[in-house]
């Protein structure tokens, strides 16, 4: 079974020169021992949020690393706001932010050391820097941690320093790997909702997650990966009309389609 | 595949939770824990391991006959002071190193939570687990004591007499009163300066205990003798004139250790029931201590005095005040650099005393400055360059890779200069050429240290830095060699002697080995 899939009007691997596109990936590939990422090509508009579903090993942070730099592609193309990621790297990390599903940060530095920290590396100046570290303290209920080294935070709360620290440069393309894994439900709600503020707020955010319940509810459009191929995309009413089940959830069209390509490949 | 039921025939009669049980477990995970550190996890290394191993031992050996010959190939006599005083010099030796090793493996036991956490949750009783990891610790504590000590009693076996393999039990002796007192030692600090303070300053303890006695021994022959030899000290028939008479109880452990089977009963037997008291004492609290430890750091081990305003910096000097902020904050680091500084002590007292006379200061001090800060910028550079903790927020910054590097190198290179800079700007005052010859040996011992670990880097996490010399053993003796080879260099050249040109070239083939071996 073959799923075909629009890009909101624009073909896949197509350019824009408008400055529509947050994220343009052409004809990206990526090989260890077999193809990891596989000819995949993927647009994400400017202002939404992008779900990358896939089961595991799929390619999914394959394919955000090399996005972010973390990873040299084989081949392929990719385009963060406009800027050549490949040719421009250092002025492409300057507009985009990387939250991977382990939080790392420094057991020895405060959340607060920590951010004066980031900001230091993206060039914030102090003033600035101080400012959006409190608020985002604020936001994501870290206060009474602020001042305590992060060695003794919760796996939860480590990834909401994280998180500040991935939004403190006022990122224009937010790249966050299961945000959301090991958070609480009231950190989850906390971390969801800020995501979704910035959003509304022109950002752009691609996540990977396994919880498919929370791509359903936040993502504008979703994007299937298996194999390292896109195997299908759109909202989740297009993916639905494209099953054909009007009444499936996202968990059912999600594991139909992983479950034809297993078959495919 | 091995079954849950074979494997419990394997360990028959061991009933679980009983003390052999948990010993049997303590004694598995030491062994796997050794086996990795030496191998670095890979099959291949084994062979080569066990090949190094047995040129390290016959080297040992070799020297050992070399430094006993003389003195025992015409028997020894317990009449004699000088052997009582050497013997005891020596076992004071190990038993401070031995309670440095101790103090910093208790805290370990006590701050590293690992499998304590599962067992502790468990319904076995606390005080088996302690009494099974103070076991172990007495019996790693004295592995490593005995792979130094053990070839100068085989030699001293094959050349005097046989009663010298009663020096392995007095050493089996030692390490348990070494352990006792280190476990007393922690529940004092404990006790005195709470849960919170006590990793550190055991830390430091530890790396002051196990300076201690070489540099008080090199101090006495500093101010005696004016030289840097510790057995100056030992040798002196002056002191060993004014030792207890060779017929004094004091000689005890002496006697115990040349095979005097009373003198060795009674050895063993006061070590065995201070470990044992100790450990009946203190297990009681081991849990409740073990809880307290891992709450304080689940807490807060900084409790800074509040936020201070953000400053402004470029990435360059972002990632230095974060290398420099991860360093000050690194117990283990912390006492490891004060061990460093702690054996250029000697040295500068040295230099103090001698004030005003440069002539065989520069061939005694420039060395073991080259040498100690080359061995400490390589350990900095692994931490700053390796023991990256965030390598991807680092990586996705918006920062050259060259300038992440310059950076950390930069930080490295500010923390050498801070400690040897002023050592150097004394000698500057007295001895302007030394001095010059010293800063260019140190300049160039970091520098190939740093090197070597650019050359060797590979991610790691900050909290392996024990175990960074099995990353890579190319690294670990190219970094010991180069230093080496500098330090030499700098001692000849402060000398005068052209021959350092030749130093230079053996450090820079070692660099250039290293640099195709990477």
């Amino acid at each position: 079974m073959t799923h075909e899939f629009s890009t909101g009007g624009r073909s896949t691997g197509g350019h824009s020169t408008d400055g529509q596109w947050a994220l343009e990936i052409t004809g990206l590939c990526k090989s260890y021992d077999r193809p990891a990422v596989d000819h995949l090509s993927l647009n994400i508009r400017r202002g939404e949020l992008y779900a990358l579903l896939g089961p595991n090993g799929a390619g999914k942070t394959t394919t955000l690393k090399m996005v972010t730099g973390l990873l040299q592609p084989d081949s392929g193309a990719i385009s963060v706001c406009g800027i050549d990621a490949l040719k421009s790297p250092i002025d492409a990390k300057r507009v985009m932010a990387w939250l991977p599903d382990e939080p790392l940060i420094y057991d020895k530095l405060t959340p607060l050391e920590y951010l004066e920290f980031v900001a230091g590396l993206w060039g914030i100046t102090a003033e600035v820097a101080e400012r959006r570290a409190h608020d985002l303290i604020a936001l994501l209920g870290l206060k009474s941690q602020a001042s305590e080294r992060c060695q003794g935070l919760s796996k939860g709360m480590r990834q909401k320093v994280a998180l500040a620290g991935a939004l403190i440069h006022e990122p224009e393309l937010i790249i966050l790997d299961e945000p959301l894994t090991g958070l609480d439900a009231g950190s989850a709600r906390q971390v969801k909702a800020v995501l979704r503020e910035h959003v509304t707020r022109g950002v752009t955010i691609v996540m990977t997650t396994h919880i498919l319940e929370v791509a359903e509810r936040m993502a504008d459009r979703i994007g299937v990966i298996a194999n390292g191929r896109l195997i299908s995309e759109g909202t989740l009413e297009e993916l639905r009309a494209k099953d054909s089940q009007q009444a499936a959830s996202l968990e059912d069209i999600f594991l139909e389609l992983v479950s034809d390509e297993q078959v495919a490949a | 595949m091995i079954s849950f039921a074979s494997r419990s025939s394997a360990s028959q009669g061991m009933t679980p939770q009983s003390l052999g049980w948990f010993a049997r477990h303590e004694l598995l995970l030491a062994w796997r824990d050794w086996l990795s550190m030496m191998t670095a996890g890979r099959r291949t290394r084994e062979r080569i391991m066990i090949a190094m191993a047995l040129l390290f031992t016959v080297g040992l050996h070799a020297l050992a006959y070399s430094v006993l010959n003389p003195a025992l190939k015409s028997g020894s006599s317990l009449g004699d002071k000088m052997l009582l005083v050497t013997v005891m010099g020596c076992g004071l030796l190990s038993f401070f190193m031995m309670l440095s090793q101790a103090l910093e493996s208790v805290t370990r036991a006590f701050y590293t939570r690992s499998d304590l956490e599962l067992i502790l949750s468990s319904p076995s009783p606390p005080r088996h687990v302690f009494a099974v990891r103070i076991a172990a610790l007495t019996i790693t504590t004295t592995a490593m004591s005995m792979m130094l000590m053990a070839p100068f009693i085989n030699v001293a076996v094959f050349i005097d007499h046989p009663g010298w393999l009663a020096a392995y039990p007095v050493l089996v002796a030692i390490a348990m009163i070494a352990t006792g007192i280190a476990v007393w030692l922690m529940m004092v600090l404990f006790r005195l300066i709470g849960a919170a303070r006590t990793r550190l300053a055991a830390q430091i303890v530890a790396a002051v205990i196990g300076a201690s006695f070489l540099i008080g021994i090199q101090v006495i022959a500093i101010f005696s003798y004016n030289n840097l030899s510790r057995l100056s000290v030992l040798q002196d028939h002056a002191f060993i004139a004014s030792m207890p008479a060779a017929e004094s109880s004091t000689w005890l452990p002496v006697w115990a250790a040349t095979g005097s089977f009373p003198a060795l009963f009674v050895v063993l037997a006061t070590a065995a029931a201070f470990l044992v008291f100790t450990v009946w004492q203190t297990s009681k609290g081991f849990a409740q201590l073990v809880l307290s430890a891992a709450s304080v750091s689940d807490i807060n081990t900084s409790a800074a005095a509040g936020p201070r305003p953000f400053r402004t910096l470029s990435s360059r000097q972002a990632l230095r005040a974060k290398e420099w902020q991860l360093l000050k904050r690194d117990p283990w680091l912390v006492s490891q650099t004060l061990m460093q500084v702690l054996y250029l002590l000697p040295p500068a007292l040295l230099l103090w005393k001698n004030y005003g006379d440069a002539a065989g200061i520069s061939v005694i001090l420039a060395p073991v400055l080259v040498m100690a800060l080359g061995q400490l910028a390589g350990g900095l550079s692994w931490l700053t360059i390796s023991g990256e903790d965030a390598p991807e927020l680092v990586g996705t910054a918006p920062v050259s890779a060259g300038q992440i590097l310059w950076a950390k190198i930069e930080a490295v290179l500010a923390v050498i200069a801070a400690v040897g800079l002023p050592l150097v700007l004394i000698i500057a005052t007295f001895a302007p050429y030394e001095a010059i010859v010293t800063a260019i040996g140190v300049g160039c011992s970091a520098a190939s240290a740093i090197a070597i670990q650019l050359w060797f880097r590979g991610p790691a996490k900050r909290a392996h830095f024990r175990y960074r010399q099995t990353a890579s053993r190319v690294a670990t003796l190219a970094e010991a060699f180069s230093s080496l080879m500098w330090a030499g260099a700098t001692a000849l050249f402060a000398a005068g002697m052209m021959l350092g040109i030749a130093c230079v070239m053996l450090a820079l083939l070692v660099l250039l080995t290293a640099w195709l071996m990477s």
